[in-house]
């Protein structure tokens, strides 16, 4: 890809922060993964693609074989795009190192959400750059479909870089589902994500990713977005499947008047899982608002759910709301809210709880005759469910059977 | 009339190894409805509890005979599927578990849709039905709520706890039509497979519901039966203190009547 075009000031920054560890979260040891994987064909239609990959890949919520409830798809296996398709007018669907190619513009996107110099794994990314993916909705353009992206990690101890830059340009509409999975349920990974956001003015961007890793995979992805006047960015995360060690805080600024944002996240940790998952929101525009909700449930693993808003503009509201459900003995669920307000006028506000089942709520149903398994069943189920405003029918559907497809793990 | 469906033969129950209630005995048939008066921690939603089997109201002594079968060491759920159902008083909120949800628990294995709606606009809770179950529910509501799940589940035995606590007199009519369709009162006494037993702290129920016999609990004892609306009267004219004194005369004897 065009790596000359990325200029020598990221490249700077990425080589002076190389070693430097996260603020939060495991430090990984990037040596102890390879760098470079076998080339994958592409594939013209990617139906044809190994039914085992196309399984994994449906669990993230990627569908294949019935690409008419998609406007687009793109999908790259280790370091390699092996498809990109789009269906709908206005919409672009393609690996980021064709878009740098095709738009010289773009560069001036690069890292400005996301700070090139964050910590050793966004300067990686810099450094050690195996692709990503370029979505961009054109001013005016309404997508009715999501565009679905897929990151599929094949290789064995690959550390996976990639690079996604998401554009939705004024008063264009978006709706991304994007799907991270591994071929192998056993094999060690890495996977470095960084995706940059940027929500023009009227525009809306949803934007559901579906993690469906392995309990040896170790994930850092490093997300923001920049939302302007009047846009809206809805962003839904669901990790209910094992993973070694995932942490995350993905940042959105409103920078225009009337932003909305809102953050949605189901966390489910398994036996041996390390999560630190947050959400962090900067109302920095008149009239500002956001919503995080996120609901953690431990069989046995850690969760860290952080929560942080910011109002430093007149006449904003954020509120925070983290629940954390621990099933049995071993778990730990750490609920981290934080808020700061820098001026008179605004509105924010959070709660937290964090505990187990209650007795009484059982009690309940099983007085209309369901058993204990169902009584608690149905309880876990609605603790899961998070009614999302604003998210398309199908996508809600899609989201809701990636959550419940867990259920069956936690009773 | 028929053969008695419910017998609690000498019921003496411990909450938290504490004995609350004292060596019960009360007979029901089916096609009844029976009350139960008391002062305020008396013992009514004990027995109701213990009826229903919560674990914690544990049975030391006596047993439950329900419709032939002993379900004293029965558990919650079983006793649920046998046909006892209950209305609670002050029902938990279930966060994330919808009104709908619930029904459709009730309707287990005949639920659809229509049947859900249908008695939801009975209840007047249409516009609840995708909302968390008792989440920001006013009394009235509540009370619906938990009706309308009953009528989904048809118990043959319903065990009502205080269904016009809280609620005004808009909403008291229609509990107790709710009520009255739940045992069946638009069908002659011989046809009805339902019976009821309710808890009334005023007696304001009555005014809709009509029910065969009353009691006084007192202390964990069934004080004195008779006919509800005489029992009601006399709890008007002269307030609990007087059931209470007129049981102290009469203890440790027990069962003869106050009117």
């Amino acid at each position: 890809m065009a790596r000359n075009k990325s200029s020598k000031a990221h490249q700077d920054k990425a080589r002076a922060a190389a070693t430097k560890p996260a603020t939060f979260g495991e430090d990984i040891d990037l040596d102890s993964y390879v760098g470079s994987a076998d080339e994958q064909p592409y594939q013209t239609d990617p139906s044809k693609l190994p039914p085992a990959a196309k399984e994994r890949m449906l669990e993230a919520g990627v569908i294949l074989d019935d690409p008419r409830q998609r406007a687009g798809t793109f999908i790259q296996m280790d370091n390699a795009p092996v498809h990109s398709s789009v269906k709908q007018e206005g919409v672009e669907v393609m690996a980021i190192s064709q878009a740098l190619d095709r738009y010289d513009w773009l560069w001036d996107y690069w890292w400005q959400a996301v700070a090139v110099d964050t910590d050793k794994y966004t300067a990686n990314v810099e450094l050690n750059q195996y692709n990503g993916y370029f979505i961009r909705a054109l001013p005016g353009y309404k997508t009715i479909y999501p565009v679905q992206a897929c990151l599929y990690l094949a290789k064995a101890r690959l550390a996976q870089n990639v690079h996604n830059i998401i554009i939705a340009e004024e008063n264009s509409e978006l709706h991304i589902i994007t799907g991270c999975t591994t071929a192998s349920e056993d094999e060690a990974g890495l996977h470095l994500g960084v995706s940059e956001f940027y929500i023009k003015r009227g525009a809306k961007v949803t934007f559901t990713m579906i993690h469906n890793w392995n309990p040896e995979v170790a994930v850092r992805p490093r997300s923001a977005a920049i939302v302007e006047e009047n846009a809206l960015f809805l962003s839904n995360y669901v990790l209910t499947k094992p993973v070694r060690s995932l942490q995350m805080y993905p940042t959105a600024r409103c920078v225009g008047e009337n932003a909305v944002v809102r953050f949605n996240s189901v966390l489910v940790a398994a036996p041996g899982s390390s999560l630190d998952v947050g959400s962090r929101v900067i109302l920095n525009a008149k009239g500002a608002k956001t919503e995080i909700v996120a609901r953690a449930i431990t069989t046995g693993g850690s969760i860290v759910a952080r929560g942080y808003v910011e109002g430093n503009a007149p006449d904003v509201r954020g509120h925070l709301e983290c629940r954390g459900l621990i099933l049995t003995g071993g778990g730990i669920i750490h609920a981290i809210p934080e808020l700061k307000g820098t001026l008179a006028g605004i509105d924010l506000s959070h709660e937290a709880a964090v505990g187990k089942i209650a007795e009484e709520e059982v009690e309940y149903l099983m007085a209309r005759g369901l058993t204990q398994n169902e009584a608690t069943a149905t309880i876990v189920r609605g603790f899961l469910r998070v009614d999302i405003e604003g998210l398309p029918p199908l996508l809600s559907a899609e989201l809701q059977r990636a959550i419940q497809a867990s259920e069956k793990d936690l009773m | 009339m028929g053969d008695v469906a419910l017998s609690i033969e000498q019921l003496t129950v411990e909450v938290e190894g504490r004995e609350i209630l004292h060596s019960i005995h009360l007979e029901m048939k089916l096609g009844e409805t029976h009350v139960l008066f008391g002062p305020n921690g008396s013992g009514k939603t004990t027995l109701l509890m213990a009826l229903m089997g919560f674990p914690k109201y544990r049975v030391t002594k006596g047993r439950i005979m329900f419709q032939g079968q002993d379900i004293t060491r029965f558990s919650l759920d079983e006793r649920a599927r046998l046909g006892i159902g209950i209305s609670f008083q002050r029902p938990p909120v279930v966060r994330g578990v919808k009104t709908r949800d619930m029904v459709a628990a009730c309707l287990k294995g005949q639920e659809h849709e229509g049947r859900i709606s249908q008695l939801a606009e009975k209840a007047n809770l249409t516009d609840f039905l995708d909302r968390e179950i008792n989440y920001g529910f006013s009394g009235g509501e509540i009370k619906r709520s938990e009706l309308m799940q009953l009528l989904a589940q048809r118990p043959t035995l319903t065990l009502i706890d205080e269904p016009e606590s809280g609620v005004d007199l808009v909403n008291i009519a229609l509990i107790g039509e709710l009520i009255n369709s739940l045992l069946e009162k638009d069908c002659p006494i011989p046809e009805r497979r339902c019976m009821g037993l309710i808890i009334t702290h005023t007696g304001h129920i009555l005014d809709y519901v009509n029910a065969r016999t009353g009691y006084v609990m007192c202390d964990g004892v069934i004080g004195c039966e008779g006919d509800p609306h005489e029992i009601l009267a006399t709890i008007r004219e002269k307030g609990y203190q007087e059931c209470i004194k007129c049981f102290l005369r009469r203890a440790p004897g027990g069962s003869e009547q106050i009117v």
